[in-house]
C-alpha cells in the first residue's frame, strides 16, 4: 500500500531539527531508500510562501498563506509503499520530525 | 420451535458468533460479508435445526454454512477466480492445516482467528470508542441497536462508527493479524483496556436499572475468557479475568433494595458469589506464578483481600496498602495514589492516611473529582475533626455525579453534622 507522510512541525520552535530536516532528515532518507520503501518526497517552503486556490461558481479565488493558519505547518512530504498500516507507522516513527512534530499518515486512493 | 433447539441456536450465537465471523473475514478480506454471512448462517439454523435436529458440532455446521453462503456470494459479484478458489478450498476450523494464517500462527504460538480479529478491532489506528464499538459487533455479536442503547448514542450514530472504522481498517490497511513480537506486549495492553472498559461500564450501570449496559459485564468477561484462553502465556489476560470475576462476585451486594450503592464494608459478604470467587482465586494464583505481574494482576491481588475477608474487620489492609503502593510504580496516576491512601487509612490509621491525601489535594491532580473531599471527609471524621470533616463532605457532595453518590454523602454528612452540633442528636 502506498501512504503519503505528511510532516508537521510548529515551524516558529524549529531551530534545533531544522538543519536535520533539510538534509536527509539525518540518515532517515537514505534508510528508507535501501528499504526500498520511499517512492519520493520533498522539503517545502514555508507557509508565509503558499497561495491557496479555491473555485467557486467560475471565478477563481486565491489567498495569501495556507488554508489553514495554524502553528503547525506541513514542511515536507514524503511518499512510501509499505505492507501495511503497522509499517507505515514503523517508517513514519523513525522520522527526525516525529520527535518535535507530528507526522500524518494518509492512504493513498488505489485502484 | 422446541425450547431445546431454541436454546441450542441462542447458546451456539454465544459461543460461536467471534469465531465464525474471525474465520470468514480470514477468508474474504470483507468484514461486512463475514458478518452478513453469519448471520444468514443463524437464519439458517433457526430454519434447519428444529427440523433436522441440531448438529453434532454446531460450530462446524455453521462455519460451514456460513463458507458456502460466502462463496455464493463471491460468485455473483464475480471476483476474480483465484480468490474465489482460495476460500472455497478453505476448510473449517481444526481442519485448515495448509490454510494461508499457518505461518503467522506458527510464529505467535496461536491459532485462533478471534485473536487476530480482537487485535485488529483494538488497533490503536482506530478511535478507543470505536475500538470498543467493533469489539461488541464483531466479536460479541452484539447489534449495532444494542451497541447504541449501551453507549447511551443514537443508533445511527453508532452506525456510521461501526461504518467508518470498518472503512479505516480497509482503507488505511490495517492488518489482520495478531502483531509480531515488538508490537504484542503494547498491543496486547490496548486489547486488555477495552475489555477492562466494557467490564466497568456495565459495572457501574449496576446501580441503575439499564439492563443494556448491565450485559456489557458479563460480555467483557466472556470476551476475557477467550483472550486468557487464547493467550495462555500472557499472565495480564488471566490477571483482568480474575479482576473481573472477583469483582462481579459482589455484584449483588452492591446495591440495597432502593438502589442504592453499599460501601464495601457494609455489604452482605454471604452474597457474594462464591463460585466466581474461587474461580478468579485460581486464575491469579496461576498468573501469578509466572513472576511477571502487570497491573491487572495486581489490581486482582487487591479485590482478592477483599474477596477473602469473611468480615470486613477481617481484611488484611497492609497487604492491601503494599499492593497499592506496588502498583503506583506501574500506574502512577493520582486515583491509584488515592486508593492507596484510604488503604494506608485502614492499615495504620486516619492521620497516615490524611497526610497522603493532603500530599494529594496540594498537588491539584484530582481537582474536581468527589472522591478526593469524600476521603478526606471520612479520614477526618475517623479522627473525630467533626467540623472539618462537613466541610469537606459538602465540597464532595457539590462534585458527585450519580443520585447513588449524592445520597450516600448527605447520609454520611447528616451523621457528622449530628455530631458537630453535640451527643444530644447522635441518638437519632
Amino acid at each position: 500500500m502506498k501512504y503519503m507522510l505528511m510532516i508537521c512541525s510548529d515551524v516558529s520552535e524549529l531551530v534545533p531539527g531544522e538543519a536535520e530536516a533539510m538534509a536527509g532528515c539525518g540518515g532517515w532518507s537514505e534508510e528508507m531508500e535501501r528499504r526500498g520503501v520511499l517512492r519520493g518526497g520533498a522539503g517545502l517552503r514555508p507557509s508565509s510562501d503558499a497561495t491557496t486556490v479555491r473555485v467557486r461558481g467560475d471565478e477563481v479565488l486565491l489567498s495569501d498563506g495556507p488554508f489553514a493558519e495554524t502553528k503547525d505547518q506541513i514542511g515536507g512530504f514524503s511518499l512510501i509503499e509499505c505492507a501495511d498500516l503497522d509499517e507505515a507507522v514503523e517508517v513514519a516513527s523513525k522520522h527526525p520530525a516525529a520527535r518535535y512534530g507530528q507526522i500524518e499518515v494518509r492512504p493513498l486512493w488505489e485502484p | 420451535m422446541t425450547p431445546a433447539v431454541e436454546a441450542a441456536v441462542a447458546g451456539a450465537f454465544r459461543e460461536e458468533w467471534g469465531q465464525i465471523v474471525a474465520t470468514l473475514i480470514g477468508m474474504t478480506g470483507d468484514w461486512d460479508l463475514a458478518e452478513e454471512c453469519a448471520q444468514d448462517a443463524f437464519a439458517q439454523a433457526l430454519e434447519r435445526w428444529p427440523r433436522d435436529g441440531v448438529p453434532r458440532r454446531p460450530g462446524a455446521w455453521l462455519t460451514t454454512t456460513a463458507r458456502n453462503r460466502a462463496v455464493d456470494r463471491l460468485r455473483r459479484q464475480a471476483v476474480g477466480a483465484a480468490k474465489l478458489r482460495e476460500v472455497a478450498m478453505m476448510a473449517g476450523p481444526g481442519e485448515a492445516d495448509d490454510a494461508p494464517d499457518d505461518r503467522e500462527a506458527a510464529v505467535s504460538g496461536v491459532r485462533d482467528d478471534r485473536l487476530r480479529l480482537l487485535f485488529t478491532c483494538c488497533h490503536p489506528a482506530l478511535a478507543f470508542e470505536a475500538q470498543v464499538a467493533l469489539t461488541l459487533r464483531t466479536l460479541a455479536g452484539l447489534t449495532t441497536a444494542e451497541i447504541a442503547r449501551a453507549f447511551l448514542v443514537p443508533e445511527p450514530t453508532m452506525s456510521r462508527r461501526l461504518v467508518r472504522a470498518k472503512q479505516k481498517i480497509r482503507n488505511a490497511g490495517i492488518p489482520y493479524r495478531v502483531p509480531p513480537a515488538h508490537l504484542l506486549p503494547e498491543r496486547t495492553t490496548a486489547v486488555l483496556g477495552v475489555l477492562y472498559l466494557l467490564f466497568n461500564e456495565g459495572y457501574a450501570a449496576s446501580a441503575g436499572g439499564d439492563l443494556a449496559r448491565q450485559g456489557l459485564s458479563g460480555e467483557a468477561i466472556r470476551l476475557a475468557r477467550v483472550l486468557a484462553g487464547l493467550m495462555p502465556d500472557e499472565p495480564e489476560a488471566a490477571g483482568l479475568l480474575a479482576l473481573m470475576l472477583l469483582h462481579d462476585a459482589r455484584r449483588a451486594s452492591r446495591v440495597d433494595d432502593a438502589g442504592d450503592l453499599v460501601t464495601l464494608e457494609r455489604q452482605d459478604r454471604a452474597r457474594w458469589d462464591a463460585g466466581e470467587i474461587a474461580e478468579g482465586l485460581e486464575l491469579l494464583d496461576a498468573a501469578l506464578r509466572r513472576r511477571r505481574p502487570g497491573p491487572y494482576q495486581i489490581q486482582a491481588a487487591i479485590a482478592a483481600c477483599h474477596a477473602s475477608a469473611t468480615e470486613a474487620a477481617d481484611t488484611d489492609w497492609a497487604q492491601i496498602a503494599a499492593l497499592y503502593g506496588r502498583l503506583i510504580l506501574l500506574v502512577p496516576s493520582p486515583v491509584v495514589r488515592l486508593n492507596r491512601a484510604v488503604a494506608v487509612g485502614m492499615a495504620e490509621g486516619p492521620t497516615a492516611g490524611l497526610e497522603l491525601v493532603e500530599e494529594l489535594a496540594t498537588s491539584g491532580a484530582l481537582t474536581g473529582y468527589h472522591l478526593l473531599p469524600a476521603t478526606r471527609a471520612d479520614l477526618l471524621r475517623r479522627l473525630g475533626r467533626y467540623d472539618e470533616a462537613a466541610v469537606a463532605y459538602r465540597e464532595a457532595l457539590d462534585l458527585a455525579a450519580t443520585d447513588a453518590e449524592r445520597r450516600y454523602l448527605a447520609r454520611r454528612l447528616a451523621e457528622t453534622a449530628g455530631l458537630v452540633e453535640g451527643p444530644r442528636q447522635t441518638g437519632r
